[in-house]
């Protein structure tokens, strides 16, 4: 996920200070990985210096200097560009368990428990993630949604998998 | 409880129709209040799994165990008994009775296991509150969403304090949304009252809401058949 377009996008809903940028980056897209203060001011000196952002005047108060930022066209430009250019498909399919299957065919192991101890430990982190969801806020809920459908999206590649098997180690037989 | 510290046991059963031999030497046990997914593609047997365990019809050869007792030696009039006043059922389409109202297909299951007429329908009520559909109380289930109708088939199910629920793809029917709300509510509820549920699924996301899950293919149960002792 692009640090600087989220803020860049917190920033288009309303000018800001850095810190309430962080709390609200926090709030809704760190999942357990806040951005450092540092990372923050940077990344808004970046895009001032590239014209996404502007900087206000500092402000007068106790600790360090404070500045509130706001989006320039350019950086709205940027931002409806980026929400509006579907992110490129992640290979879900990991390669990893794809050549465990095949290699394990090849050497006369058997694929059908790999894939069935491989099958327990996805639906073990789909049952954490459904936990997860039962306890959580709605933010939670949405993010465990969409890392329960890529599991579930793997385990359809398993059970599939797992009914080729015999046509896949004919296939695999000869070397 | 039997034996081996389950609630409900299937030993080595198969099962045929016609032809078909749809269970093949299944076994698999559930604890007392555990909540167990049974998994598989279709036509693996996992439905004709669920149906012998819950003593709908006995296997051909094998045992299934409840409560210390051989269910499957049990005749029809028994394991009809046991149905109604010991198992609670969910289905994908509710089958509830679309003529009666929603609080008679709650109350009926009741006033059939002897509880009062009017005791039965202040149950329905309660159960109807709870769900969120006390103002749907007098409609014929026929008139219901698909999620209402499986939330009012899982009250129903409930309402007579099962040992063992079993659900075949209560979900199903249902888009995502109302799924996971059913889901959710099956199992809260289920957990609540320490009910013991097997669920049959073909759904991964449905499954994650178990405790536990099992793999059925061809006919046998391929994975993890034995629940962790408590």
């Amino acid at each position: 996920m692009s640090v600087p377009l989220t803020l860049l996008g917190l920033l288009e809903r309303q000018p800001s200070h850095g810190y309430d940028l962080k709390r609200d980056y926090d709030t809704f897209f760190a999942r357990g990985k806040p951005l450092s203060f540092g990372q923050v001011y940077t990344t808004l000196a970046r895009l001032a210096r590239d014209g996404k952002a502007i900087a206000g005047a500092p402000e007068p108060g106790d600790g360090p200097e404070r500045k509130r930022y706001a989006i320039t066209e350019a950086g709205a430009a940027d931002v409806e560009q980026w929400l509006s250019q579907p992110t490129a498909p992640e290979p879900h399919l990991q390669p990893e368990l794809f050549a465990k299957v095949v290699l394990a065919l090849m050497l006369g192991r058997p694929a059908d428990r790999y894939l069935d101890a491989q099958r327990a430990a996805h639906v073990r982190r789909m049952r954490e993630l459904t936990r997860l969801k039962e306890a959580g806020s709605l933010v939670d809920t949405m993010l465990a949604d969409y890392g329960l459908y890529h599991l579930e999206a793997d385990l359809r590649w398993m059970d599939l998998t797992w009914a080729r098997l015999k046509e896949l180690r004919e296939m695999v037989a000869t070397p | 409880m039997n034996t081996d510290g389950s609630l409900i046991e299937a030993r080595d059963i198969t099962k045929s129709f016609g032809q078909t031999q749809a269970l093949r030497g299944a076994s698999v046990a559930v604890r007392q209040g555990e909540i167990l997914a049974i998994m598989g593609p279709s036509g693996s047997g996992k439905s004709t799994l669920l149906h012998c365990m819950a003593g709908i019809f006995p296997p051909d050869s094998g045992e299934v165990w409840f409560d210390g007792q051989r269910l499957d030696t049990f005749n029809e009039a028994e394991r009809t008994r046991l149905r109604r006043t010991t198992f609670g059922f969910v289905f994908q389409f509710g089958q509830l009775v679309p003529e009666l109202t929603t609080a008679d297909n709650i109350a009926l299951p009741l006033i059939l296991n002897r509880t009062g007429r009017k005791a039965a329908y202040a149950q329905a009520g309660q159960w109807l509150d709870r769900l969120g559909l006390g103002d749907k109380a007098a409609r014929r289930t026929g008139e219901l969403s698909g999620g209402e109708a499986q939330r009012v088939a899982i009250a129903r199910a409930l309402a007579i304090r099962p040992r063992v629920l079993f659900a075949d793809e209560p979900t199903g029917a249902l888009d995502s949304l109302t799924g996971e709300k059913v889901m959710r509510l099956l199992t809260g509820l289920a957990r609540e009252q320490g009910t013991t549920v097997v669920l049959v699924t073909h759904d991964a996301g449905v499954a994650a809401y178990a405790d536990r899950d099992v793999m059925v293919r061809d006919g046998r149960v391929t994975t993890d058949a034995r629940p962790v002792r408590a």
